[in-house]
């Protein structure tokens, strides 16, 4: 029992592919621009890691070793444009902000890399776990990213107003916002990490 | 002219990498030389212009007439994962010098999601055959700007004191956002 929970808390805090392992850079710095489009984009990626890992750590002795990869990326595709159609026809405004991202999900190093490292070595309901571990991690961070994002560029959290809206700087929200937030965030959890 | 305005819309006011935030992990991940982020980007450019070319050619006369656009993600990862590999074993068979230059840099394009972003970006944004082609290549060559920018910065970057902190990626994410602002200068330039 303890071991699961290990493999949960291995994905949210040791591991935590954003602030640690680097990984799924493109939608981290793109889709934060809110607190909602992060932790959107950070479900969406966490239904495919969940569902693509458990189907891999299935078929894993089904695969010849030399087409591991092309397969594991048809099964990473499939459950992308599942959840694509889904939220377009259940979740459209959330998919209108976040475009191209959801398509990309199939190129999220973090989906093939969790496929590669954990789910092809290991049972079924470990890799389920380590997919929900992995998927909440990026959901977080992405999360984290977005309400500093959203503050400190539009005063508000949530859409509701903290600050007044003239104290927004909007450069948060542009591009450039982004890089420099990503960076002090990363920073501090170096600094965290090298203290504990 | 609109090959004009596209083609400066893509290297300065959209540019891939700063301001639309794609390939950003090889971005940060070989610029660390100038010489190794030239070897990048003209492997980005060949394969990101051809995948393009060829992923139009099966959503217009494939995936459209049959009407399989849902298919649209699988079958473009696909095609760019099988070219990629092709590509890398055609140049390998001509020519040994490009294969030293571009080889080690290929495997690792196929997981760059600007092939894939611009493949879907211009079936989304309409454009005909020798517009999207055209994107392709100023899109790879806006990559290249950036890269070699960014890896100019580093190059001198590893010679200065950093506090502890800040030192990898927090540095070179700092770095990128400068440069992001830099080219948001740009923005107005061309309206598309």
């Amino acid at each position: 029992m303890k071991n699961k929970v290990g493999i949960i808390l291995n994905g949210l805090i040791k591991e935590n592919p954003t602030f640690v392992l680097v990984l799924g850079m493109c939608p981290t710095l793109a889709t934060t621009t809110s607190a909602i489009n992060g932790i959107g984009m950070g479900l969406a990626t966490a239904f495919v890691l969940i569902f693509s890992n458990m189907v891999i750590s299935l078929i894993k002795n089904l695969v010849p070793d030399n087409v591991r990869i092309p397969s594991f990326i048809v099964v990473i595709a499939t459950f992308v444009t599942i959840l694509e159609l889904v939220m377009q026809a259940y979740l459209p405004a959330l998919h209108e902000s976040l475009g191209l991202f959801i398509p990309l999900i199939v190129v999220n190093c973090i989906v093939l890399g969790r496929a590669e490292a954990f789910a092809s070595k290991n049972s079924v309901l470990d890799s389920a776990l380590d997919g929900i571990g992995m998927g909440l991690g990026f959901t977080f961070a992405l999360g984290l990213l977005g309400m500093i994002r959203e503050l400190l560029g539009a005063g508000t959290l949530f859409g509701l107003q903290i600050i007044p809206e003239d104290y927004g700087m909007l450069m948060f929200i542009l591009a450039p916002g982004a890089f420099v937030s990503l960076a002090y965030l990363i920073a501090i959890v170096n600094r965290i990490r090298k203290v504990s | 002219m609109i090959y004009i305005t596209i083609f400066i819309a893509a290297v300065f006011v959209n540019n891939i990498v700063l301001s639309q935030f794609l390939g950003i992990c090889p971005f940060l991940g070989v610029s660390k030389k100038i010489s190794t982020a030239l070897g990048m980007s003209g492997g980005v450019a060949f394969v990101l212009t051809l995948s393009t070319l060829i992923t139009w050619l099966i959503f217009r006369y494939l995936l459209e007439p049959f009407e399989l656009a849902f298919l649209q993600t699988i079958s473009f990862i696909l095609v760019i994962a099988a070219l990629v590999q092709l590509v890398e074993i055609i140049i390998k068979k001509i020519s040994q010098p490009l294969y030293q230059a571009l080889g080690v840099y290929l495997p690792l394009i196929s997981t760059n999601c600007a092939i894939l972003g611009v493949a879907i970006l211009v079936i989304q944004k309409e454009y005909n055959l020798l517009e999207s082609v055209v994107f392709a290549f100023s899109t790879a060559i806006g990559f290249g700007l950036a890269l070699v920018l960014f890896a100019g910065i580093r190059e001198q970057l590893s010679r200065t004191k950093i506090p502890k902190g800040m030192q990898g990626t927090p540095i070179a994410l700092l770095v990128a956002g400068l440069l992001a602002m830099a080219f948001m200068g740009f923005s107005g330039i061309v309206k598309l």
